[in-house]
């Protein structure tokens, strides 16, 4: 094996071994949020990459978080069981919205302002909900009084860093296994002409649909992970347009085009945050989305690419010239 | 017992007639940037919310009366409208166009998060308290009435600029060809930025109308911001009468779904009819037909 494809493995390893020897509670914390948030960022750049660009992404993260926890301190249901049911909600949900869209071409514009509405729907049903939801003063699963393996809570940060690194990732194995496969040509086929891609045998609408299930489900498994993290929720958190955006926020800033892309966008999106709220204290508050929304417009303007994708072009470039 | 339910439907169907004539005037702007740019403004309610925190100051601080502040927050907004135009969409109008409607999507969280850090996340209000009209057993509230009066005019006075000026014939034309009309020696640039100021004034008269009805705060664009989204999408992007159609449909939806239960309950019932007609007209209402 090359020094190339040993590289994933030895990053695997320090990362599993980094725990065990440096455990501040503190900066693992924010470690386990970048994991959780990565593998929220990398869902949704599955479908971005591809022009399909959601902002309904929030709607499914809501549905992910809310059912697992609604399942749980209702019914009594195991998150271990809630969360599939939860997955499942999201896709069907998916479909719902996704199937019209695809079978009768609604694209660019169009597909955004729909799926925006759908995550402004999903925070309406959670706000009028709110004799079972709590509405927008937030949510907590109750704290378990049996098994913590059981009810997916635990109390130690060590064990929620393992978890959120092995869903993060997974997200990047679905994200190769995506780049690798015949679905990856037909869908930038796709994106590039819908009517030639047709011409030349890919099924747009399949296609489409599949792409978009593996997204929204990814997306919910974040949102459920993360309410049992937090163990707290409110609807501004996990659903709605903000959320949509600062997934896309920290896509863009990252890259979208490359697998680790979305990861280096929750670096520094989560980084920022606990800058500011560190510097600012409780004067913080609406000035990280303020540098937010200012740093997306210019990276639009000046850096589409984003931070890795630029990098990467370059020293390909660089490369090549030698 | 049945007279009084339908003094009730029926107020709730002229209240839902009065809410869509403040929804179609934002739709209108909304598909006039659409058409003629072919961009979409995600920040659009947003510029309305600055509107209201605009007549909330001139009006509280400034002690302006009502009517003054008003036309002072139309041009203000509509500036704002043209700066956004100049700043964020001039430099990506080669972009593809995705990337603009996700800039606009930056310009969004600036807006709210500059409102929270400028005026706070407290609830205000203009502390004018127009009386109820009592008609026939209904409460109409005045504001409504007025708002609806506004919202109508305004789109009258928009009606005439498209088609009886120069510069509206002009604006209507680029919406139909963008690219002959830059070779026909039309200043693409300079119309872009009329359609934009123009846009920007027609959230400003929809803020005015607004801070009447409902409280000012950092958040109070998401109430209605997806709405607008879903008419325009219904109603057929850049399609004015459909838009228009589109809004009282919703604002019908809206309020009589209000009557039998709580109000996010009617946002979510025109969600499912509008999921419903995707199925049944997915091009809108009165898909525009193309050659």
């Amino acid at each position: 094996m090359s020094a190339r494809g040993l590289l994933p493995w030895i990053a695997g390893a320090v990362l599993i071994a980094l725990p065990f020897v440096y455990r501040d509670t503190y900066h693992l914390h924010l470690l386990i949020l970048i994991l959780i948030w990565s593998f929220a960022y990398t869902s949704w750049s599955m479908m971005g990459r591809f022009g399909l660009v959601s902002l309904g992404h929030g709607g499914f993260m809501g549905v992910g978080a809310y059912v697992t926890a609604l399942l749980w301190n209702h019914l009594g249901v195991s998150p271990w069981l809630g969360i599939p049911v939860a997955m499942v909600a999201a896709a069907v949900l998916a479909v719902i919205v996704a199937y019209p869209c695809f079978r009768f071409r609604i694209t660019g514009h169009y597909f955004v302002l729909v799926t925006l509405a759908l995550s402004g729907i999903v925070l309406q049903v959670i706000t009028a909900t709110r004799d079972y939801t709590g509405g927008s003063l937030g949510y907590t699963p109750d704290r378990t009084k049996g098994s913590h393996l059981l009810a997916l809570q635990f109390d130690d940060k060590v064990t929620w860093y393992l978890i959120a690194l092995a869903v993060w990732a997974l997200g990047l194995a679905v994200w190769h296994r995506v780049d690798g496969s015949m679905d990856r040509y037909a869908l930038e086929a796709i994106s590039e002409d819908e009517d030639a891609a047709a011409a030349a045998g890919v099924n747009v609408t399949w296609e489409k649909l599949k792409i978009t299930l593996i997204s929204a489900l990814m997306t919910s498994l974040a949102g459920a992970l993360y309410c049992q993290y937090q163990m707290f929720i409110s609807p501004d958190t996990v659903s709605g347009i903000s959320v949509s955006l600062q997934m896309v926020f920290a896509v863009i800033v990252g890259g979208l085009y490359v697998s680790l892309g979305p990861t280096v966008g929750a670096v520094i999106t989560i980084l920022l945050a606990e800058v500011l709220r560190i510097g600012f204290g409780t004067k913080a508050v609406g000035w990280d989305n303020l540098v937010y929304g200012m740093l997306l417009v210019i990276f639009i303007i000046f850096l589409p690419k984003g931070i890795l994708g630029s990098l990467m072009e370059r020293l390909k470039a660089r490369a090549g010239i030698k | 017992m049945m007279d009084i339910f339908d003094i009730y439907l029926l107020e709730a169907m002229v209240n839902g007639i009065l809410l869509g004539g403040v929804l179609a005037l934002l739709a209108l702007g909304l598909n006039l940037i659409f058409g003629v740019i072919d961009v979409t403004w995600i920040c659009y309610a947003e510029l309305v919310m600055i509107g209201m925190y605009g007549m909330y100051y001139l009006v509280q601080y400034f002690g302006l009366p009502y009517y003054a502040a008003a036309p002072l927050t139309i041009l203000l907004v509509a500036a704002l409208g043209a700066l956004l135009h100049l700043l964020v969409i001039a430099p990506l109008l080669s972009a593809p166009p995705i990337n603009q409607l996700l800039a606009t999507g930056g310009v969004l969280f600036v807006l709210q998060s500059f409102a929270t850090v400028a005026f706070g996340i407290d609830f205000r209000n203009l502390g004018i308290r127009l009386p109820v009209l009592q008609f026939a057993d209904m409460h109409l509230s005045y504001a409504r009435l007025l708002a609806f009066a506004a919202a109508l005019i305004g789109m009258v006075l928009v009606y005439l600029f498209m088609t009886r000026t120069f510069v509206g014939t002009a604006i209507r034309a680029i919406s139909q060809d963008r690219q002959i009309m830059a070779l026909m020696g039309v200043d693409t640039r300079r119309l872009y930025l009329i359609t934009s100021a123009l846009g920007g004034a027609l959230a400003g008269l929809a803020s005015c109308l607004l801070v009447l009805q409902y409280d000012v705060h950092p958040f109070v664009g998401l109430s209605f911001g997806p709405i607008t989204f879903l008419i325009c999408v219904l109603g057929g992007l850049g399609n004015f009468v459909g838009g228009f159609v589109a809004a009282f449909v919703f604002a019908e939806i809206i309020s009589l779904g209000g009557l039998f239960s709580d109000l996010e309950w009617g946002y979510v019932l025109a969600f499912a009819f509008f999921i419903a007609m995707m199925f049944i007209r997915p091009a809108g209402l009165l898909a525009r037909r193309r050659s």
